[in-house]
This record gives structure tokens, C-alpha cells and sequence, in this order.
């Protein structure tokens, strides 16, 4: 059971279950950050569920497009 | 929507695939254990993007698949009494029991009600105090925290009315069950990129050593998707088994420690059955004592309640990747999805379902 | 070919009606074709159409008719009594009608607030008025309280068929260009956030509105119209595969040209709904010559209501799958026919 979806932090919740705005492009929903405790507004996080997971680490997220960069060999052109 | 339409870019996409052809130098086969990744490489016809030998097997990565018959069969059971409002995500609706589903005992007149979140399951049970408020909680280790979080808010809300019917299930054991049969032929896996932001990538460092097969850690999206394999290529490529995340961006090895010690402090592993597998120990999760008051096959009397899988069906083979869909006798004849006789037939994630519709006269095979 | 159905599959056989048989996909069309059609068994109900074709002494009128049974009553951009309204004139203007008169029936449940039955009747009557059209008889019955969602409308309307307008999936051909009034999905997701509760901050409007008068731009246009359908229950993806299954031909479309708005779309990936089966009820689909595609997208889009429209796809000789969708990615999948009632899903 693995449908998450990625949305922005508007603003947090209180306790006990934190429930935060968040914005899934054009559309915004409450979810519980409870499971994030670091998460500030305008963080993004994974939710599933009406929960959110993880957040999105932003500095990571550019290991795949560094990876893709170098895929393709010098003067090869991409298909 | 940022962090998921760049992932689906037709170029990046196309890239990753030429990078695939130009890896592969012999046949693979690699296996993805979430209904979710079987549900993205469906969607976006990622199976038309890899290169010919290189083979993607649909694990017992649904959650909708592996819950056992007896356990619908006790979901049935609660959902048909009187006061009960049965509350459910919506794949487990149509998933048959011996021989009836939820979505047809709502049409009886049971009070089964669709909720996106357990949490909405504990607030109607607090709107609703003279209504016994049951929610289904299955998946894997994905959805155990937030199941964790509604048992908790119950017990401080002081609910009486509100349980749980669990049926979570832990991915790996049922790796090891999968590796340790070794009938199919699995080269590498691709971990479940959600369960493993829960609960970390640890567990599958043992797995990768012992049985010297690559996990890669692979998220959803269609670069996220050919990533992972990608990364899973090129360890065999170069004879490598290790566990390696291309998912970091969600994903750190240690996992999310708030749920992992939500999921202990309400959870335990227990044994647990799939559907088609048979039980597998430790592979369940179920309620602590301290909290076994929110039990629903407690509190409902229905732990004995057992069904049968039908004779014919050899889902469970097709789960471990030993027997591909359209080489089971019953395949489009006596299962079909209007008429399934397993779970893998009836799920849109079950591997039996996507070749059905993979498989019409004059069509490539993918 | 990857498969791709996000649908419910067709429940177990089934001795009570289930809320798959009013879903729109295939257990619906099951249902109509082994029970209702046989039981009624006539030319102008076996033609399929939208609405039927009655040649009354010679005057070619359309007849149709349709029940609203949608809660919420209200929903943004619109109302039962509006919804009652459009939905027979759309399915008129689908057959070459244009429509005239309407009946109007309502049930309606004990305790409905009179103040809110009189601002429906209003609704209905507005709407009336926008499209031209008269509610020149009707029928009121009240049912117990708890046995009705408040108020269940049933309109039948009558139009007339200028000559030389033939509409359907006989006159559908290879090669025919499929075009889309504007971005669909809107309705049902509309409808969804208000009934489960799922509060949008910035809502989805449904695309509740009238098309005769975007189906008369193309005619007026001069416009080849083959086939015109307007997008209900089972959204896009039932229209394209009724039409497939009834032309006996295959449809192939592109994902990346059907408009679906940034709003609909984040709604459906937090639903785990598919926009290609979300209910619109303000759209029209048209089949027509290759060569008019453009003439007819300009004609359109110069239409209040049509300037989202789009081409979207086209019509291939008969082959082994009936709708194909190229991906975003370029691969190609099936694209089924709903079989139910489609499932908001986690999984």
C-alpha cells in the first residue's frame, strides 16, 4: 500500500496529531505530520494515507538528476 | 505538482531506458514487491520501455492480494451486524471472501463505509458513540504507522467503540520466504520505496548477503522506476549483491525513527498467512497486549472464523514468481476478472490481472 | 500492450443490484444489454444512440430521458435542478436534436426544506431558459422520509432533427479525427470533495453546463459531425469505449493532448482516481473528418464553454484492442472499459 503523494507544507498542527495544511499543487488538504516532527512550512513531504511519511530531502533529490547528467557518453546524442 | 511531474519527463525517461539497453548484456529478472511500482509500470507502460531479456515479475507486493480469505471472511462477518459501521480503504471492497465481498454486503444493507485515512475511521467513531466503528487495517509496513496513530488517538479519546481488524503484513519475511524456495528465477529486487522510508533499508542487508542478490530501494515515478532498475542492472552486471538506495530523496537508511517507535509501541510481529503463500513466520503485525482492548476478532468473536482458498487457484505461485499468469490452467478460462478465483485476479495490482489484459489475440506481449 | 484499470472489477455474480450497475462501465452496459434491451426489443432503442430517433409522420423528432439522483443537491458550479436540465438537452444536442421541450418529474423525500425545493425549481428553471427549452409537463411524488437523498429528478426531452443531420457510431470512420470540448473530470471530482468531505481549499468547480449550443457551432461550421457524445458516469474512457465497441473500431488517443486541469489532476493523484473515468457533465466529444479537425477545434473554441477544446486522438481501422492510450511516455497501453464504479484507491 505504497500510493503516496508529494505536497508542501502550509502550516503545522497541534498536538496530538498535527494535523498541517498541506498543498498538493492546486489543491489543499489537512494531513497529520505527526510522523515528522522536523517538518517546517514549506517542506515537502510524502503523504499516504492522510499522513505524512517522510519529507522530501531536497539535497537528495538531486542525486537522480546528477546520475542522469552523466548517463549519456560524451557526443552521444539522447534518443 | 512539483516532486512528481518531473519524474514522469518523457526525455529523462527516454534516457534511462538507452542507458538500460546499452547495461544489459544477458537475460535478468528482477522483482518489485509493491502494488504500488506494479501499479506505476502498468500505468505508464514502463514494461514497453525495457529491453528485451530483461524481465520485471510482479511480487506479493499487494496488500489487497495477500490478505488471506479467512481474514475477509471475518471483515464480512463484522460489517454484516447490525450497529456496525465497517470502514475500509477502497481496494479491499471487491476482493472476495469464500464466496461474497464487501461491496456486496453493503448492498445488503451493511453500514460499509470507504475512508483515505484510519484517523477518519477514529473521528467518525467519535461522532458516532452509538455505533460500534470498525477499520480494516491492512498494508504493509507503509500504513502501519498511521494505524498506530489512530490506536493511540482512540485510547486517548476513550473510545469504546472504535477497533481495529489487522491484518498488517512485513515485507521481509516474505523476501526470505521467496529466496528461500528459489524456485523462481529472481536475479534482484526492487524494495518497496515507501515501506522502507518507514522502516529503513537494515532489514534487507542480511537478505542481499545471504542470498547474494542486489535490493534496490525504488520509488514510484517512472524515473524513480527505471532508476531502480537501472541500479539493480548494473550491480549484476558488474556481480555485485547489495542493498543500494535510489530513492534518497524519502528514503534514509535508518527509516522514519517517530513511526518505527509508533509501530513498537502498539505493534509486535505474529505469524501471519498470505493469501496463496500459506503462513510465514513473523511476517504479521498485530496488537500489543496494552492494547489488544481494540482487537476487533476479539471483540467481535470472529478469531476462529476461517475460509477456504479455492482448490483451483495457484495464486500463490504466481505470487512467488514461480508460475506466470498465463500459464495457469484456469487463466482466462475459469479465472477470469469478471470471474476470479483468486485475489491476484480481482486486484488492479494482482500480476493476474495486468497479464489478462496484457494477453488479448494479436497483441505484442509486452 | 500494458493494461491499465484502476476500475473495480465486475463483482462476483450478483444477485442484487449493486452500485457498479449504475457506474457507467461494463457491468451498466452489461445489464442494459442482457436485460433491458432484450425486454424492450425495438430498432431506435437497439440503434444505442444517446437518445432515439422517431420518424413521427415524417417529422424526424430525438427523445431522451434521464434521472438525476446526485447528493449533495448542491455542489460547486451547480445544482440537481441545473444538472436535470442540461443533462437531457446534451443528450438531445448528441443526436443532431435540437431540443424543445422537457418533461419534469420529481420525487421527492418527506422533510425536504420547501425554501430548498423552491431554489432547485429556480435552478431548473433558469436553466431552462439558457437553453431554449420548455418544462411543459412533469409529475410530483413524495416518498417516506429516509427512502429518498432529499429530492431524485427525472427529465425526458423531446428535439427536433434538422435534415441531413445524422450522428452515431455507424457513420464513425477510420481515420476520423476525436476532438474534446474542454478539460474533463471536473464534475465528478466536484461532487466527490463535497460528498466525502474533503475539503479542497480551492475547489474544483464542476463543468455543469449546456453543450447543444457547442454542437450547433459545428454544424453551423459546416462541419461532417459523424459521432457526438457527451462524457457522463465513466468519463472519457466509457464514452471512447462505447463508440469503439459500437463502430466496431479501434480509437487511439493521447494523453498528453487531453486537457485535464491542474486542479482536477492533483485531486485525482490524491483520490488514486484515473481523469479519464471522472464524470463530466459539460462536455462534448466529436467524431469527425480528418480534414475538418482544425476548422471544427477553431469553431469551438470560439464558443463560450469551447475554448478549452482539444484534439485528442483518432479513429483506427478495427483491431484487436478497442481504445489505446499513447502515454506521456510515449508507450502504449489499453484503455478498458470501466467495469464498475470506480474506486478512490491507496494501493
Amino acid at each position: 500500500m505504497c500510493l503516496g503523494v508529494p505536497g508542501c507544507i502550509l502550516d503545522l498542527g497541534e498536538p496530538p496529531l498535527h494535523y498541517g495544511r498541506v498543498a498538493f499543487g492546486e489543491v489543499v488538504r489537512p494531513v497529520s505530520l505527526a510522523l515528522v516532527p522536523g517538518a517546517r512550512p514549506g517542506d515537502y513531504v510524502i503523504v499516504h494515507a492522510g499522513t505524512a511519511l517522510e519529507v522530501i530531502d531536497q539535497d537528495s533529490a538531486a542525486r537522480t538528476w546528477e546520475l542522469l547528467a552523466r548517463l549519456d557518453p560524451p557526443g552521444e546524442a539522447a534518443p | 505538482m512539483r516532486f512528481l511531474e518531473e519524474y514522469r519527463d518523457r526525455e529523462a525517461v527516454a534516457r534511462l531506458a538507452a542507458a538500460l539497453a546499452r547495461r544489459v548484456t544477458r537475460p535478468w529478472s528482477l522483482m518489485e514487491v509493491c502494488g504500488g511500482q506494479t501499479h506505476s509500470i502498468l500505468r505508464f507502460g514502463l514494461d514497453r520501455l525495457l529491453p528485451p531479456g530483461l524481465r520485471l515479475i510482479h511480487g506479493p507486493g499487494c496488500p489487497v492480494c495477500v490478505t488471506p480469505v479467512a481474514f475477509i471472511d471475518k471483515a464480512l462477518a463484522i460489517a454484516g451486524r447490525p450497529g456496525v459501521v465497517f470502514c475500509s480503504f477502497g481496494d479491499m471492497l471487491r476482493v472476495p471472501g469464500s464466496g461474497d465481498d464487501l461491496l456486496r454486503v453493503k448492498s445488503r444493507g451493511g453500514d460499509v463505509r470507504i475512508v483515505y485515512s484510519a484517523l477518519d475511521a477514529v473521528q467518525l467513531a467519535a461522532r458516532l458513540p452509538d455505533r460500534e466503528v470498525v477499520f480494516f487495517a491492512v498494508g504493509f509496513e507503509t500504513t502501519a504507522p498511521a494505524n498506530a496513530l489512530a490506536a493511540k488517538e482512540a485510547r486517548r479519546l476513550g473510545l469504546a467503540n472504535f477497533s481495529l481488524l489487522v491484518s498488517q503484513v512485513r515485507v521481509p519475511p516474505a523476501l526470505e520466504l521467496l529466496l528461500a524456495t528459489g524456485a523462481a528465477r529472481v536475479d534482484g529486487f526492487l524494495a518497496a520505496g515507501h515501506v522502507c522510508a518507514v522502516m529503513g533499508t537494515a532489514e534487507y542487508q542480511d537478505l542481499a548477503a545471504r542470498h547474494r542478490v542486489p535490493i534496490v530501494v525504488t520509488g514510484f515515478e517512472p524515473v524513480d522506476l527505471l532508476r531502480g532498475i537501472l541500479d539493480c542492472v548494473t550491480q549484476l552486471e558488474e556481480g555485485r549483491a547489495e542493498v543500494a538506495n535510489a530513492y534518497e530523496r524519502v528514503v534514509a537508511p535508518g527509516g522514519n525513527p517517530t513511526a518505527r517507535a509508533l509501530i513498537e509501541e502498539v505493534f509486535r510481529p505474529v505469524d501471519r498467512a498470505w493469501r496463496g503463500l500459506g503462513p510465514i513466520p513473523g511476517s504479521g503485525l498485530g496488537l500489543r497486549p496494552e492494547y489488544a482492548g481494540l482487537d476487533a476478532e476479539a471483540r467481535f468473536q470472529v478469531a476462529d472464523l476461517g475460509g477456504a482458498e479455492s482448490p483451483d487457484c495457484r495464486s500463490g505461485e504466481v505470487l512467488l514468481g514461480v508460475l506466470s499468469p498465463p500459464d495457469c490452467p484456469a487463466f482466462g478460462t475459469r479465472c477470469t476478472p469478471e470471474h476470479p478465483l483468486g485475489a491476484t485476479m480481482v486486484s488492479n495490482e494482482g500480476a493476474c490481472a495486468a497479464h489478462h489484459r496484457y494477453c488479448r489475440p494479436g497483441v505484442r506481449h509486452g | 500492450m500494458a493494461e491499465f484499470n484502476l476500475q473495480c472489477p465486475v463483482p462476483l455474480r450478483a444477485e442484487t443490484v449493486q452500485m457498479a450497475h449504475g457506474g457507467g462501465g461494463r457491468i451498466m452496459r452489461d445489464l442494459i444489454e442482457s436485460l433491458l434491451l432484450p425486454a424492450f426489443a425495438n430498432p431506435a432503442l437497439e440503434a444505442r444512440h444517446d437518445a432515439a430517433l422517431l420518424d413521427l409522420g415524417g417529422t424526424e423528432l430525438a427523445f431522451t430521458t434521464d434521472s438525476f439522483v446526485v447528493t449533495p443537491l448542491r455542489f460547486p458550479g451547480g445544482d440537481i435542478g441545473e444538472l436535470a436540465v442540461y443533462g437531457t438537452v446534451n443528450d438531445l444536442a448528441c443526436c443532431g436534436a435540437r431540443p424543445r421541450y422537457l418533461s419534469c418529474a420529481l420525487i421527492l423525500e418527506e422533510g425536504l426544506a420547501l425554501a430548498e425545493l423552491e431554489a432547485l425549481v429556480g435552478s431548473m428553471r433558469r436553466a431552462a431558459g439558457r437553453c431554449g427549452v420548455v418544462i411543459v409537463t412533469g409529475d410530483t411524488k413524495v416518498v417516506d422520509r429516509g427512502r429518498g437523498d432529499g429530492l431524485y429528478i427525472n427529465t425526458a426531452g423531446i428535439g427536433l432533427v434538422p435534415d441531413r443531420r445524422r450522428v452515431g457510431p455507424e457513420r464513425v470512420r477510420a481515420g476520423d479525427a476525436i476532438l474534446v470540448s474542454g478539460d474533463l473530470g471536473r464534475h465528478g471530482v466536484a461532487v466527490l470533495s463535497v460528498r466525502e468531505g474533503l475539503a479542497f481549499e480551492s475547489p474544483v468547480v464542476s463543468d455543469c453546463a449546456p453543450v447543444h449550443l457547442l454542437a450547433e457551432g459545428l454544424w453551423d461550421a459546416g462541419i461532417d459531425l459523424h459521432c457526438l457524445r457527451d462524457p457522463t458516469r465513466g468519463g472519457l474512457g466509457a464514452v471512447l469505449n462505447e463508440i469503439a465497441l459500437d463502430s466496431g473500431l479501434a480509437l487511439e488517443v493521447r494523453e498528453q493532448d487531453i486537457p485535464v486541469a491542474a486542479g482536477v489532476a492533483a485531486a485525482c493523484e490524491l483520490l488514486g482516481l484515473d481523469p479519464l473515468y471522472v464524470a463530466c457533465e459539460g462536455r462534448l466529444v466529436a467524431w469527425m473528418p480528418e480534414a475538418q479537425a482544425g476548422a471544427a477545434l477553431a469553431a469551438l473554441r470560439a464558443l463560450p464553454g469551447g475554448e478549452g477544446a482539444a484534439v485528442i486522438g483518432r479513429v483506427l481501422p478495427a483491431g484487436p484492442v478497442p481504445v489505446v492510450l499513447r502515454t506521456v511516455l510515449g508507450t502504449e497501453r489499453v484503455l478498458d472499459l470501466p467495469t464498475g464504479e470506480q474506486l478512490p484507491r491507496i494501493c
